[in-house]
């Protein structure tokens, strides 16, 4: 795996709100089926790289490459339909559409409409949660149930990466291993690259296969899911473990 | 009975084809759209054009009139509404003022100001049920209506793009995400909603067979008030609402007389906003969401002159110009310092206490009657009068905007707007007291000293004292403890609330100040006329106070009067025409909007150096709510919040 051609890259990527400076020559890569966990405290850049990735945020300098061509100045729709999803922050589904309608959504990029209910069907036979309340509104369903609505929604552009920004944020310690294993395995089963941005690095690096650490807007260490988590550094600012 | 009934469906019926588009609109944009009362006027008249003058076919002209208004819609958020959408909701609401005011001037020139017959395109009188005539006209309407509606909630609920509108509604940000074209889907909401306004244009045109260009606004704040009634955004609630409104007003109407009409609309208003801000279909927590009223004065810093060149300001005022202009300069002069007086009170409310009112020429024309009642009826001396005027028109507007405190944002500039419109409702009804629709003549000058004050130059200086003590007044509050409280309040209210201040209370407060000094004006205003009616007090006058400060910049009261200067003076001494100057007045306040919202004479805020007030990126601080996520996104993982 580690010879393949990276899927995404970011290289010398710089952000700056105003004038102040979120990003500062950020490069990294994401190969084809890698779960890559991106770590770092309050307001060291996680969020601001993800945005640049789904073209939220437009960077002064620096590019964006998927599948090795530019993808800098692509709107997000387009990044979307070129095989970049998302699983936004705090879910964010749809509080008042059904979740088969939510579903839908997902799939707004997508050219082949035949194959879109076929679709749909697959994600009720992988979360059988979901098929039970598909014609129950979103805002209806539990913070679990709409984490999974959130992957399967994701899903179904049809994407060989997705972006998850916190995915077990608020949610109970039962739900945040489930969470974790669901990812791990949307990974296997559909081969689908994850870029993870997740506060706490210990259960990130338990499903990663790497990771990058920020602060303050710098990479300041990248590696092996293994190697970060045995790393002092990590250990001491991270997990909370004394050096 | 039956036949009121009748009537008021048919009324409904094209107010809730209005509405359904000013929710659609507030539901995808978060914009309460005020020209969408424009977008009807115009939908109407070009009906008019291709059937009368043109010998369209009606079904013809209805497609006619469909591509119309939608790419007046198009337009409409291409050019006024979307470049503001990072900006606070606010500069998109006025954004739409100012696009009423272009698109109801433009229309005038085009299409002539006067009255037109619609022409008979559908027998209306052929048909008969239950005692009540009616023709297959009426029976097109509601039919189309209702295919139309059913087209709609069938698009909606089942279409790709009906349900990308709703993903959009319900949270830009994540629809974003997935992949669908926002700024696309708003356009569609644009155009859709744009052309039901147009269609329902036609059918008032079918139904009343007078039409103007000007019934644009009396129809988009009926349907406004219909659309809130229901639920700002959602579509059955603006279809209910129509229909409760419309039939409220036939029967008001009907045993009340015609002078009713706007009492009721904006009575329904006030007590929907007090009792269910929501709106009878609406979840009410979408009040809480609210985006914070937030007026652009964060970006900016007031302009202070010098001592030498205030007391210049003031001798040019005071001896220059009575020595050297004419009379007719002078009179626009007093006009100037009149309005100038009302600005500058308003800087309190918008300026510092962060609230936007639409509606002041209610307070203005409060205090007018006031001053107008006591001298020419009653037979006081003007100065008691000039003092009581301020008096009660504070008191009114206080009783009246109570309730309104407890509402925030677009709600707020909502209820003042309904507060203007009540005030002059109230007065035209009123006829024992007022002489309603005849207005007030022969509203004696004042004396002082024994000296008549009824020449050019007197009025001018009488005018101008007032300007100048209102201007000391202000500004001593704007420099006291209270007015850092009331800074504190429209900067950040949450904030302000949890270090103990009662917000509420301080923007009443703000808001009873300013409707003082409007009142004191508008007793001015009824001095110089010697004739008021209540046909005078309009929404343009509120929308000029309105805009002759975010001009001069919220928060300045020196900038408020050079805005007075350039909005009334200049078009006055130029010699513009009406409809041009109103034109203008829109392009102006849209221009602004865009590209300096803090106004022309106010010092950039990259000068600021008290850097507790600024944000590290010199933006102004992210507000809490819906619509604004797309641009708070952008500011919310800031590096240098790191060092906290």
């Amino acid at each position: 795996m580690t010879n393949t051609a990276p899927l995404l890259e970011l290289s010398g990527i710089e952000v700056r709100y105003g004038a102040a400076l979120a990003l500062q020559d950020v490069s990294l890569t994401i190969r084809p089926g890698e779960i890559v966990s991106l770590l770092g405290g309050n307001a060291s850049g996680k969020s601001t790289t993800m945005k640049t990735i789904l073209g939220l945020v437009t960077p002064k300098a620096g590019t964006v490459a998927l599948d090795g061509a530019d993808i800098t100045r692509l709107s997000t729709p387009k990044r979307i339909a070129a095989g970049i999803a998302s699983v936004p922050e705090a879910r964010r589904v749809f509080p008042q559409m059904t979740v088969a309608e939510n579903l839908l959504t997902g799939a707004y990029t997508r050219r082949d409409r035949q194959q879109i209910a076929g679709d749909v069907e697959r994600m009720y036979t992988h979360f059988p949660r979901l098929a039970q309340r598909r014609r129950q509104d979103a805002g209806t369903l539990s913070g679990g149930e709409q984490q999974m609505l959130a992957f399967a929604r994701a899903l179904m552009s049809k994407p060989r990466l997705i972006c998850m920004d916190e995915p077990t944020m608020g949610l109970s310690p039962l739900f945040v291993d489930k969470v974790l294993d669901e990812i791990a395995r949307l990974n296997a089963e559909f081969g689908i690259a994850v870029l993870m941005v997740e506060q706490q690095a210990e259960l990130a690096l338990s499903i990663a296969h790497r990771g990058y650490v920020l602060a303050t807007g710098r990479l300041v260490l990248s590696g092996d899911a293994a190697e970060l988590l045995a790393n002092p550094a990590v250990q001491e600012a991270y997990l909370g473990r004394a050096g | 009975m039956f036949d009121t009934l009748v009537a008021g469906l048919i009324h409904g019926n094209a107010y809730a084809l209005v509405a359904v588009g000013i929710s659609l609109i507030f539901g995808v944009t978060h914009v309460a759209n005020f020209a969408h009362g424009s977008v009807f006027a115009i939908g109407s008249m070009t009906g008019w054009w291709l059937i009368a003058e043109r010998g369209w076919p009606l079904w013809l002209a209805i497609v006619g009139v469909l591509v119309v208004t939608g790419v007046i819609g198009l337009v409409l958020n291409v050019v006024a509404v979307r470049p503001l959408s990072k900006a606070p909701p606010i500069a998109a609401l006025l954004a739409t003022v100012a696009a009423a005011l272009i698109l109801d001037n433009v229309a005038q020139l085009v299409f002539g100001a006067r009255v037109r017959a619609f022409p008979p395109a559908l027998p209306t009188n052929n048909l008969q049920l239950g005692g009540v005539r009616f023709g297959t006209s009426d029976l097109v309407m509601f039919g189309v209506t209702i295919a139309v509606m059913g087209a709609l909630a069938a698009f909606l609920k089942f279409g790709r793009a009906g349900q990308a509108i709703r993903a959009t509604a319900q949270d830009p940000e994540a629809a974003l995400q997935m992949g669908i074209p926002v700024p696309r889907i708003q356009n569609l909401a644009f155009v859709i909603a744009s052309a039901l306004g147009g269609l329902a244009g036609v059918f008032v045109g079918m139904y009343t067979s007078n039409i103007s260009p000007s019934s644009g606004a009396a129809a988009g704040l009926t349907a406004f008030v219909a659309a809130t009634l229901g639920g700002l955004g959602s579509m059955v609630g603006a279809v209910l609402g129509g229909f409760v409104l419309g039939i409220a007003e036939a029967f008001g109407i009907s045993f009340w007389g015609d002078g009713v009409r706007d009492l009721i609309t904006f009575g329904v208003l006030i007590i929907v906003l007090v009792l269910r801000p929501g709106g009878l279909l609406g979840r009410s927590p979408t009040i809480t969401t609210e985006p914070l009223t937030g007026t652009f004065n964060a970006v900016g810093r007031a302009i202070r002159l010098k001592r030498w060149q205030v007391w210049l300001a003031v001798a040019v005022a005071a001896v220059v110009i009575p020595l050297l202009a004419d009379n007719y300069t002078l009179t626009v002069g007093s006009q100037v310092a009149i309005y100038a007086i009302v600005a500058v009170s308003m800087t309190l409310i918008s300026g510092s206490a962060g609230q936007i009112t639409l509606g002041q020429a209610g307070p203005i024309a409060v205090g007018a009657y006031t001053a107008a009642i006591l001298t020419a009826i009653n037979g006081w001396s003007f100065w008691p009068a000039l003092l009581l005027a301020g008096v009660v028109s504070a008191v009114v507007a206080t009783v009246l905007t109570a309730p309104a405190w407890r509402l925030r944002g677009h709600y707020v500039a909502i209820a003042t707007l309904g507060i203007g419109t009540v005030c002059v409702a109230v007065i035209r009804n009123w006829d024992s007291l007022t002489r309603g629709a005849y207005g007030i003549s022969g509203i004696p000058a004042p004396s002082l000293f024994g000296f008549q004050i009824d020449d050019a130059v007197g009025l001018y200086l009488l005018a101008l004292v007032v300007l100048l003590i209102t201007i000391a007044v202000i500004s001593r509050i704007r420099s006291s403890h209270l007015g850092t409280v009331l800074s504190a309040v429209g900067s950040d209210e949450i904030a302000a609330r949890s270090a103990g201040v009662r917000a509420r209370d301080y923007k009443a407060l703000a808001f009873s100040v300013s409707a003082f000094f409007a009142g004191i004006a508008g007793a001015l205003l009824a001095q110089q006329y010697t004739y008021i009616d209540p046909t005078v007090f309009n929404l343009p006058m509120s929308l000029l106070a309105l805009t002759i400060i975010v001009l001069g910049g919220m928060s300045s009261p020196v900038g408020a009067v050079l805005g007075s200067i350039v909005l009334v003076g200049l078009p006055e001494l130029l010699r513009i025409t009406p409809d041009v100057r109103i034109i203008a007045y829109g392009v102006l306040l849209l221009l602004i909007l865009r590209f300096r919202p803090q106004g022309l004479w106010v010092r950039s805020a990259a000068k600021r150096t008290d850097p507790e007030n600024l944000s590290p990126d010199g933006q102004e601080p992210p507000s809490e709510g819906d619509s604004s996520r797309l641009a708070t996104t952008l500011q919310d993982d800031r590096p240098v919040g790191a060092s906290s």
